[in-house]
């Protein structure tokens, strides 16, 4: 488990590392926490001639409150992000998911920023997210740019972010007084999800105003249950309700069959997790 | 100062290795380096049954760091043969087992190619170098197509891949009936096939070998269970003289049977160092581990099992199919052959029949795995007893109780000839049934059945027994075993009172030191930090049979027993002429002489001064109390106990949890009941995995796909119920401390117990099998098929059950994905 030979560079600034990562050209692999990249490096199922270390751009760390939105910088340890007040406060569904990735030794570790850029879809950062429509701010040569996250995931393991550009941050819109659930199916704790349904839901008297659902690993990228939610809204917060919009969850879903599961059961679980992920947002039921 | 000693055994101490063994800060063989050491990295086969056509090393060897390279065809003159040390049967089928491949390769995961380096990164980088052109060969993998006419074959020199078949028949040896007529003339016959998963031992520390060849003897530390048998095998092998060879293990990190081996790393480490003259270290990957360390269990079972109406069971046939694998290692045929004992278990069986087909394919060579048989048979007779009951429309206690041997019965003699010495089932399961609420559970089962609760509730027994203390050399005789079963123990008293206790049972994380520390102070009335206990070196432990086969405490640590048996007789010479009194008139007590009726007396240690002194001794008194023994006990021991789980079945998601689970074990007289309480933890932990989490699954090219710890499922604490384990002690009646050894209790009755419950669970459903590991999409895929929702196959045998891997990323694949 020894890695192929690298270069290593740790810029100190989001500029430094820009150029660092031009001049590396195409063989270089950007370092967050190191909770993907280290494993891969070390089963050598990649060889990167230079891996620019961002741990020490301080600048791409912490939480700030802006206005109509919360940002989170893009090497935010996961600890931090379920620490957070203002997550707490305005985004529960992102604090939600992220207690459920790996242990407390990763979660010190990981960043945020990280998990969005890797971008397997099995991971548990992507589907809120994009249910939240959080926008990622991406910094390359010629200045900043700004893309939401329904836009931000290509593909497996593929990001709207260039070799030679660094997410910086990422702005998420205030949900403040949602209801959020973030419901994870996995074999053991420290698995990838099998599945998993991300939800957040505003509730006034009763009824569901506004739902945000997205799905983890039910395809290459995450996959927002857009029918689910146009099937919630306007109805009366209940279970007969909540399980008929969850039926509409596996529409539009491309899932995988591996080792793990098949994907007639991944669809299977994508309604049953889904209905019990809203309703425990909305707070029905036990 | 003796008379304040508290009594040990008993005790819950804490163990004395711990601190260092927990913070990693001591002897692992991978801490160690020599001077001039260089490293060993192998390349090994991707490819799973294949001739090797060509090899192009000469990039590798230009590579920075390199001092060598080497191929089967340069060490074949050297490498022998790995041996078995258990031919079953006069006839049994061996093939030839190099170290590294030299013509072909059997399984993905064979060495083909040896890089010495400097270091070990450029060790690994050379191997990149290397190409190997193979002629792939069809691949053998099904245990009933590699039986078949005409089958492709893993060995064609053997012409067949039936390794061989062991049979025992009660009929034939007089201990019981004949099985088919018990069978024709039964009421009631069920006959069930269950599978054993292949499983991996997945042991924390990785394997790790060092040999230096510069001394006057060679020195091989190895992180292994047995040095003992390494250092013979080294011998017998390769023709080292055995006196010029001192084998080490240091501090090893877990072995559950998958460092009881001899095996191909350290052949080639030595060969190497001793081809170069210097010092050479090799350390396994955990991706090496997982695929070329040996696997366990892997066996389809066959069960027939007769009774009357009334639930009197009248006959047991066992035909097992046991996967070889390509190889045969050290005691890889006999693993299966331990639960022909086993499968009668706690019951009056009056006829039984087994038979073992033991078969090789093309993948990694099996072994023993925690239990090594026992678990096998227990869950097969457990879950062929629930089987039953159904059958009968019985409780299933109630069906085992009418079976078992009561406790007025022993000492009992089984169908397979073993005798029981002691036993309390109905103790055990009384006190197991109180902890449960069974009463309670079986209520709520039938509440939630009512009301059809998503989620069902199912309760699982487990009433079993396992052999403990493989000894008896005279019964390892009769099963061809390649040795006796005896242990080894040396006390030496030094000239302050400290006492040096040397154990042929190398412990690898059991806690010998702090158990053999207490059975020491109680015995000689020393006290518990003034023992040391030395173990693992060939040289200071000249002479041993190691960790395995449940036999540590019930041989090894009586060992001690009877060497401390020796130090008092010869103190007892020495504390009678000190005290100026006869022998006979001396009475002993925890290191204590004194003269009868009187209140003069001296302890252990004085003398143990006065002999080191020597200046007053009887006539023909050797000036030492050093002693030894070595014990080899007339029977086993066999603890047994009641587990009882109940879980809880989401029947929408299929998700299995464990609501509760209780175990009473009697293990009979207790050391340390920390220690015991460790051992039961891990053992059900590892059970429990084997139900629920784990199994090597192969694709069907050959390839080992659960070749990580993120598709090979180990469960971690978090994952696991908490568990409520009490005893009840009935001490054995074989051995001078009443002790059984904890064995492999919470291995083998979990697993069954946990199968048995997720069934119970879903039974009412239709569901009648669920193949381990039962995974979610195994028990939802089980009750769509009841339901006739879904076609397919109930016991879900068509699916592989890995794990989620690095997400999205095949860690088998040679091109995985990106990561930022």
């Amino acid at each position: 488990m020894i890695p192929a030979a690298f270069d290593y560079v740790a810029p100190t600034s989001i500029d430094d590392a820009l150029e660092a990562l031009r001049s590396a050209g195409d063989e270089a692999k950007v370092l967050g926490g190191g909770q993907s990249l280290l494993p891969v490096l070390r089963l050598r199922l990649a060889a990167p001639t230079t891996v620019v270390d961002l741990s020490k751009v301080s600048e791409l760390r912490g939480l700030r409150d802006d206005g109509d939105e919360i940002v989170i910088g893009a090497m935010t340890t996961h600890h931090d992000v379920t620490r957070d007040p203002l997550v707490a406060e305005h985004a529960e569904l992102i604090a939600a998911a992220t207690r459920t990735v790996a242990d407390p030794q990763i979660r010190h570790r990981g960043t945020f920023g990280g998990a969005l850029v890797h971008a397997d879809p099995a991971g548990d950062l992507l589907a809120p997210a994009v249910a939240l429509d959080a926008e990622m701010v991406i910094a390359g040569s010629t200045g900043r740019r700004t893309v939401p996250a329904s836009e931000f995931f290509v593909d497996f393991f593929t990001t709207a972010v260039a070799p030679d550009e660094i997410l910086v941050e990422v702005r998420i819109p205030k949900h403040t007084g949602w209801g959020a659930h973030y419901e994870k199916f996995n074999r053991v704790a420290q698995a990838w999800s099998i599945v998993a349904v991300a939800a957040a839901v505003r509730t006034e008297g009763g009824s569901i105003a506004e739902a945000r659902v997205a799905l983890t690993n039910m395809a290459s990228t995450p996959v927002r249950a857009t029918g689910v939610e146009q099937a919630l809204v306007g109805q009366r917060a209940t279970e007969e309700a909540i399980r008929a919009a969850a039926q509409h969850a596996a529409e539009g879903t491309s899932p995988t069959t591996d080792g793990n599961a098949d994907a007639d059961y991944r669809e299977h679980l994508a309604r049953v997790l889904t209905g019990r992920a809203i309703a425990t947002a909305a707070g029905v039921g036990s | 100062m003796t008379a304040t000693l508290e009594p040990e055994l008993g005790r819950a101490r804490k163990r004395k290795e711990d601190a260092r063994l927990i913070t990693g800060r001591t002897r692992w063989t991978d801490n160690l380096t020599l001077p001039g050491m260089l490293h060993l990295a192998m390349l090994r086969s991707p490819v799973a049954h294949g001739n090797i056509t060509a090899i192009d090393v000469e990039a590798a060897k230009r590579s920075p760091g390199v001092i060598t390279v080497l191929t089967g065809r340069d060490l074949a003159d050297e490498q022998g043969s790995l041996p078995t040390a258990w031919p079953i049967t006069p006839d049994m089928k061996s093939p030839a087992h190099p170290s590294i491949a030299v013509d072909g390769v059997k399984f993905a995961g064979e060495i083909v190619v040896a890089v010495v380096a400097r270091s070990d990164a450029e060790a690994r980088d050379a191997l990149d170098l290397i190409e190997v052109d193979y002629d792939d060969l069809p691949v053998v993998l099904d245990m009933e197509a590699a039986l078949a006419e005409g089958a492709d074959l893993v060995h064609p020199d053997l012409g067949t891949n039936r390794s061989a078949l062991w049979v025992f028949d009660s009929g034939e040896v007089g201990s019981g009936g004949d099985v088919e007529d018990a069978i024709r003339d039964s009421e009631v016959v069920v006959k069930r096939r269950f599978r054993q998963q292949r499983l991996i031992p997945a042991f924390m520390e990785p394997r790790s070998v060092v040999m230096d060849p510069t001394g006057e003897q060679f020195t091989l530390w190895s992180s292994t269970q047995v040095p003992h048998i390494v250092r013979v095998m080294m011998a017998l092998t390769l023709g080292v003289p055995e006196h010029k060879l001192r084998v080490i293990a240091p501090d090893v990190g877990g072995g559950f049977g998958g460092k009881l081996q001899f095996h191909p790393e350290e052949v080639l480490t030595f060969l190497v160092a001793r081809r170069l003259g210097k010092p050479v270290k090799w350390t396994e990957s955990r991706s090496e581990s997982l695929v070329s360390g040996h696997h366990g269990r892997d066996q389809i079972q066959d069960i027939t099992i007769s009774a009357n109406s009334d639930g009197t069971v009248t006959g047991l046939k066992v035909e097992l199919m046991a996967d070889m694998g390509a190889y045969l290692g050290l005691v890889t045929p006999g693993v299966p052959v331990l639960g022909a004992f086993m499968f009668n278990a706690i019951y009056k069986i009056p006829a039984y029949h087994f038979a073992c087909t033991n078969v090789f394919t093309n993948k990694t060579w099996t072994d023993a795995y925690r239990g090594a048989g026992r678990p096998e048979a227990t869950f097969g007779i457990e879950r062929i007893m629930d089987e039953l009951a159904v059958e009968l429309a019985m409780e299933p206690l109630e069906l085992r109780e009418k079976n078992w041997i009561s406790h007025e019965e022993f000492p009992y003699t089984t169908v397979s000839t073993l005798t029981y010495d002691s036993g309390n089932y109905e103790a055990a399961t009384a006190k197991a049934k109180e902890l449960f609420d069974y009463d309670g559970l079986r209520a709520e089962q039938r509440r939630r059945r009512e009301s059809e609760d998503p989620v069902q509730l199912g309760i699982g027994i487990s009433t079993f027994t396992e052999m403990c203390g493989l000894a008896p050399s005279r019964v390892l005789g009769s099963l061809s075993y390649g040795a006796g079963g005896w242990e080894h123990a040396s006390i030496r008293m030094l000239p302050t009172g400290k006492v040096e206790v040397i154990t042929g049972a190398t412990p690898h994380g059991q806690g010998h030191e702090t158990a053999w520390s207490q059975i020491v102070s109680d015995q000689l009335g020393v006290a518990f930090e003034d023992v040391e206990v030395l173990h693992g070196d060939t040289q200071i432990s000249h002479k041993g049979m190691d960790t395995y086969g449940s036999r540590s405490l019930v041989v090894g640590g009586i060992a001690v027993v009877k060497a401390a048996e020796k130090v008092v007789e010869k103190a007892r010479t020495v504390a009678a002429h000190m005290l100026e009194a006869s022998e006979d008139d001396l009475e002993y007590e925890r290191g204590r002489f004194t003269v009868k009726g009187t209140d003069k007396g001296t302890t252990v240690a004085d003398v143990a001064l006065a002999v080191f002194a020597a200046h007053d001794l009887p006539d023909g008194v050797e000036p030492s109390l050093d002693s030894d023994a070595t014990f080899d006990p007339e029977n086993f021991s066999f603890p047994h106990g009641t587990h009882l789980c109940a879980t809880e079945v989401d029947t929408e998601t299929g998700e299995v949890s464990i609501r509760q689970y209780v175990c009473v074990d009697d293990i009979g007289i207790v050391v340390n009941p920390v220690i015991v309480e460790g051992q039961i933890h891990g053992g059900l932990a590892q059970g429990i995995a084997q139900a629920l989490y784990e199994e090597a699954v192969y694709d069907e090219s050959g390839t080992l796909v659960t070749g990580t710890l993120a598709d090979y499922l180990v469960p971690s604490a978090v994952d696991l119920p908490h568990f409520v384990t009490d005893r009840t002690e009935t001490p054995s009646t074989t051995n001078p401390l009443g002790v059984k050894g904890v064995g492999e209790a919470g291995t083998i009755a979990a697993t069954p117990a946990v199968v048995n419950a997720v069934l119970d669970a879903v039974r009412h459903l239709g569901v009648t099998d669920i193949q381990m590991p039962t995974t979610p999409q195994r028990v939802w895929r089980a009750i769509n098929s009841a339901r006739g929702e879904v076609k397919a196959d109930a016991a879900g045998a068509t699916e592989a059950a890995a794990g989620g891997g690095l997400g999205s990323i095949d860690a088998n694949s040679d091109n995985g994905g990106g990561a930022r």
